[in-house]
């Protein structure tokens, strides 16, 4: 297959991913709406790997992977915080930066 | 054959993401997830970046996926919250800003002129993406890329535990700012509260740290 068409399913994700963002108020479905973002560049990331020939855009990907996982572990501790904390899991409600 | 592996791996990958997005449950939203990154790393097997569908299988299908169903499981008690609706205008809006993005981004990479679009790409060696050579480049070339990692991992793991550990006596809403929350002044908050502190009462230590909680507790207000 062409590599047009990765880049073509890499865009789609991504301005699904980004619709998520906008549309989804539950912080938890925003994390993931992240992760397909990233996915969509790693896809993206792949391919071009593969049109050259060359691997660095895998090791890209890799570490895009590992950070993803970072941004992961982060998000969901916040999200623990805020429920242990009993404030609204909705981020319309948690607009406030001063606790 | 490689292009109908394609079209059925890129049918479950747009689905996933679809699903992701418009299912109501944050569990099935997560589920959809996991069918997403199934079918990407299809599509990864596909562009021969063998250890990298291997990775995305187990780590992300695999582990991140299973913190994820933790956590909804954690705070799905709370289905009013978890279930609000959007508006619609901003639904609306929404897509359209997203289709204006996906049409965006197709012109600017087809019409970028790249030379290597509408090819299958130059060849490859036979080792191409395998784990050797993947490991090779990652304790050669990107050494530093891979210990910076190795330390963001640190960080972040750290990090997750201290934001979300128990801390008792924090019932209000409100009572413990961000600022405090960064400088990590919410010990002297539940001090009394705290199994230490309860043993310790009435002893010249424990009033001591008694004491000292008050003090940390007066820049407070």
């Amino acid at each position: 297959m062409d590599v047009t068409w990765y880049l073509v399913v890499s865009a789609a994700v991504f301005s699904i991913g980004m619709a998520g963002v906008l549309i989804r108020r539950n912080p938890l479905v925003i994390l993931l709406c992240i992760e397909l973002m990233l996915n969509a560049a790693n896809l993206a990331l792949i391919a071009f790997s593969r049109a050259h020939g060359n691997q660095e855009g895998q090791i890209f990907a890799l570490i895009v992977m590992v950070v993803a996982a970072c941004e992961v572990a982060v998000g969901l501790g916040l999200i623990v915080a805020i429920f242990r904390r009993k404030l609204p899991v909705d981020v319309d409600e948690l607009r406030g930066l001063q606790g | 054959m490689a292009e109908v592996v394609f079209i059925f791996a890129s049918i479950g990958v747009i689905a996933g993401a679809i699903g992701t997005i418009a299912l109501r449950n944050p569990f099935y939203s997560v589920l959809a997830l996991v069918s997403h990154l199934l079918a990407l790393a299809a599509l990864f097997l596909l562009l021969r970046a063998e250890f990298l569908a291997a990775a995305q299988v187990v780590v992300y299908a695999g582990a991140v996926m299973v913190l994820y169903v933790f956590v909804v499981a954690y705070i799905g008690g709370d289905k009013a919250a978890l279930a609000a609706p959007a508006g619609g205008r901003l639904k609306v809006i929404s897509a359209l800003f997203a289709t204006v993005l996906l049409v965006e981004l197709c012109i600017a990479m087809v019409g970028s002129g790249l030379t290597v679009l509408g090819t299958q790409g130059t060849g490859f060696f036979p080792a191409f993406g395998t784990p050797e050579e993947i490991g090779r480049l990652l304790l050669t070339k990107f050494l530093l890329a891979f210990e910076v990692t190795s330390m963001l991992l640190l960080i972040a793991a750290v990090g997750a535990v201290v934001l979300a550990r128990r801390r008792a006596g924090l019932e209000v809403p409100g009572h413990l700012s961000v600022g405090e929350l960064v400088r990590g002044e919410f010990d002297h908050v539940n001090l009394p509260g705290r199994p230490g502190a309860e043993l310790d009462k009435g002893t010249a230590s424990g009033a001591r740290l008694e004491t000292q909680a008050e003090n940390a507790g007066l820049p407070r207000g």
